[in-house]
């Protein structure tokens, strides 16, 4: 158990999840006191030991699912061991039989059902929310389609892809709304029956999924498998590589992310030096005291606040990586005394006031796309034109209070760099940072061209993930 | 094993005399308890409290607001019949407040009174003892809780309000179940007390506080649970309503809002329409009570489009 054990917080590891040394002891301590017969008691266990972070769970399960799939679950008793008494194992066995029983077989399985019989088998499985009649479904489905090749190093998504593709889920979906909707006349009941139906076909979807994983599992291992299912946690995303289903997820970490940093910055700002004492609060406080004054009170302190240009490239490339720092930028906007933001692609454009008076940074930061006006000429970004634009209309409002970020992946497209515009604007403000979206080592390859302009930034910064553009926006306040 | 045992562990490093008997004797039996003082859990829930019991760990219980967190503290508390002490986090709560403060006022009463004409240094000396006796000490609710010989559950609510420098208070108690006080010493445990820690996950906890907690994650329940949660806490309610409270909340909780609906709002939801003797839910009826599950104008606005499809409330 203790090795399992281990190489299954090694993986936890490996996925981002940090895992203390004494919290390994922790979990090592708390199967012993447990009934390891118990597949979800084992899941809660080591998730209240091992993960201290509600976004982490998933990672988890898909680790946890991994390493203690239950068709390997009986095996894994036999490492588990001698805890377990007897009955206890029958009684896990012929449950475990039963529950997954016919798909055991491969070859018995995808022969036993027509396509017919099984379109019927999970039509009426989801009509009637019936979690066994599901997995056995799932399992059919699974053997039929999803055609799987022993022995190949792949996670699974291809194997999930054609088994949904074949099932024709749509129609399903179609079928089981044609059935509930003509109860419900009303709005309310339509909308509620088809959130039912998604609920229940999301959750078909993730039956199947488990299948494929367990499959997987059988097939090539834990050790194997963990390390091609591992997603990253949602801060450590790629944003500019991110595809829709993590953009989603990115979207999601965001709001939590700029709230907690706004707390964080509030108290940092709040604690960073104390005012003048207070004359009359801590007179007033010294008469409990027999007039000696004990308690010193303090005013509050009034540190100045920064001031903030942000100037982001919105092409294609790099936009959602601009969408996300406007929206922490803004979210944190009371935290500095001014923020003004510009967009360009090869013209410029002012959208501050898309920011003004709405409580939400996240509609502003939508309706960028359709507001804005950024293409002069021909869509292709133009660092060095939309730099010399900001300077021409916006360069008397820098002072030494001001902080220009400049957000892109300065490929110019073989345009001019204008860089000697930048040295003015860096004379001008107090500090000009880059933020750059891309790894370090693609700077300056083909039409990057960070070099000509790193000379007059403060700092040049690549910035890839939630976890690096946090930590960055929180060291600018 | 019983070596290893981490009750019989902690009993001898706090010089108990016996080792505290453990409260449950499986999840299951947990998950009875709890539904008999009207908690509903399920498997994560119940798993937790009894290793919490067993292992002699504080829980650190994380979630969206409104989802049960405190009350499943007072529900362990009511079904072992222990006495809950709470603590109440805020920004600025120091040690003053949350563990123990001399009483100064008492103590100036004690000095004068007790100054006979001239008093001698050994007179001062038995003075100086006396004013840092227990007597003129002021428990705060956590040594209250270290302190107490009854059975107590120790509850400290949003720790995550509170600042670093005070998060680092609990950690004596949260590992040793212990408080160390410069002027009487260490006051050890007499018992084994339950310790919850709450967090609405404003700010990021301490790795150390974190280290030394169980960590449960309490999330909105599914759609049967939380329609059993309707039943056992809105008296009079049928089964087919409040499965379909449920199903709106879900659907409500799947559309991107300023503020999901709460189990509190669903449940205050589905009283009010006990109240209004509805058997079931229409357009109508949902359009008119919104504002129950939803705190912003624009959640509302932007619910009923979703849901019934027209774009303004009914007044």
């Amino acid at each position: 158990m203790l090795n399992l054990l281990g190489d299954f917080i090694g993986e936890l590891r490996a996925a981002g999840i940090p895992v203390s040394m004494s919290e390994h002891v922790d979990a090592a301590r708390a199967v012993e006191v447990i009934n390891l017969g118990d597949r979800e008691l084992l899941r809660a266990t080591l998730g209240a030991t091992l993960v201290k972070d509600g976004d982490h769970l998933p990672v988890f399960n898909t680790a946890f699912d991994v390493y203690f799939s239950i068709r390997s679950w009986e095996s894994a008793e036999a490492l588990l061991g001698d805890e377990l008494d007897t009955d206890q194992r029958e009684r896990e066995g012929a449950a475990g039989a039963e529950g997954h029983g016919p798909s055991r077989g491969e070859g018995a399985g995808s022969t036993s059902m027509s396509a017919q019989e099984l379109a019927e088998l999970l039509f009426r499985a989801l009509r009637d929310g019936d979690p066994d009649a599901m997995r056995q479904g799932a399992s059919e489905a699974v053997s039929r389609y999803a055609g799987m090749e022993p022995g190949r190093p792949v996670g699974g998504t291809y194997y999930l892809y054609r088994t949904l593709r074949n099932l024709e889920l749509e129609s399903l979906e179609q079928r089981l709304l044609a059935g509930t909707m003509g109860a419900n006349p009303d709005e309310l009941g339509q909308r509620l029956a088809r959130d039912e139906v998604t609920a229940r076909i999301e959750h078909l979807k993730s039956e199947i999924e488990r299948e494929i994983r367990e499959r997987l599992v059988e097939d090539r291992g834990s050790e194997a498998l963990a390390k091609s299912v591992r997603k990253p946690l949602p801060e450590d995303l790629d944003v500019m590589h991110a595809n829709r289903e993590e953009m989603a997820q990115l979207e999601r970490a965001l709001r939590p992310l700029s709230r907690k940093l706004a707390v964080r910055l509030a108290r940092k700002r709040r604690r960073r030096r104390r005012g003048p004492v207070d004359l009359r609060h801590t007179v007033r406080r010294s008469l409990s005291t027999g007039g000696v004054p004990l308690d010193l009170r303090f005013k509050p302190p009034r540190p100045a606040k920064p001031e903030i240009f942000v100037i982001a490239d919105v092409s294609g490339s790099v936009a959602s990586f601009a969408r996300f720092t406007l929206h922490l930028v803004h979210a944190i906007s009371s935290q500095f005394s001014k923020v003004r933001s510009f967009v360009f692609v090869d013209g410029l454009d002012e959208v501050t006031r898309l920011f003004e008076g709405v409580e939400d940074p996240a509609d502003a930061v939508a309706r960028i796309n359709a507001e804005a006006d950024v293409i002069a000429f021909d869509g292709h970004s133009d660092y060095g034109r939309a730099l010399v634009t900001f300077h021409d209309r916006y360069a008397r409002d820098l002072t030494k209070r001001s902080t220009v970020l400049i957000l892109g992946d300065a490929r110019n497209n073989y345009h001019q760099a204008h860089a000697e515009v930048l040295a003015d604007l860096h004379y001008r403000a107090k500090a000009v940072y880059w933020l750059n979206p891309e790894p370090t080592s693609y700077w300056n390859s083909g039409d990057s061209i960070v070099a000509q302009y790193a000379p007059y930034c403060d700092r040049v910064i690549e910035c890839r993930t939630l976890r690096q553009l946090e930590a960055f926006v929180g060291e600018l306040a | 094993m019983s070596a290893l045992d981490p009750r019989v562990e902690l009993a001898q490093r706090l010089g108990l005399s016996s080792v505290p008997p453990v409260r449950f004797e499986s999840p299951e039996e947990v998950k009875k308890l709890l539904a008999e003082n009207d908690y509903l859990s399920d498997e994560a829930i119940a798993s937790v409290i009894y290793l919490a019991d067993r292992l002699a760990k504080p829980v650190l219980v994380e979630g969206p607001a409104g989802t049960g967190k405190t009350a499943l503290a007072k529900a362990v508390a009511d079904s072992i019949g222990a006495r809950l002490i709470r603590l109440q986090c805020y920004e600025g709560l120091d040690e003053s407040k949350a563990l123990y403060e001399w009483n100064y006022r008492k103590q100036l009463l004690r000095i004068q009174a007790g100054r006979p004409e001239g008093a001698g240094t050994e007179e001062w000396h038995d003075l100086e003892e006396d004013i840092f006796a227990e007597e003129f000490m002021l428990t705060r609710p956590l040594l209250e809780a270290i302190s107490a010989s009854d059975p107590v559950v120790l509850l400290i609510d949003e720790v995550d309000r509170v600042e670093l420098e005070t998060e680092a208070l609990m950690l004596e108690i949260l590992s040793e179940y212990q408080v160390s006080i410069p002027e009487l010493g260490t006051i050890r445990a007499k018992q084994i007390p339950m310790v919850f820690l709450t967090s609405n996950n404003t700010r990021e906890l301490s790795e150390a506080l974190k280290r030394r907690c169980l960590y449960l994650y309490v999330g909105y329940p599914t759609v049967e649970r939380e329609r059993d949660i309707i039943l056992s806490r809105v008296p009079g309610i049928s089964s087919a309503l409040a499965e379909q409270i449920a199903q709106v909340v879900r659907s409500l909780r799947t559309i991107d809002l300023k503020k999901a609906p709460s189990v509190s709002e669903t449940l205050d939801w589905a009283r009010t329409l006990v109240v209004l003797g509805r058997s079931e839910i229409g357009d109508e009826d949902a359009a008119a009570t919104l504002h129950i599950l939803l705190k912003y104008q624009s959640d509302i606005e932007r619910a009923t489009k979703e849901l019934l499809g027209r774009s303004r409330p009914v007044a």
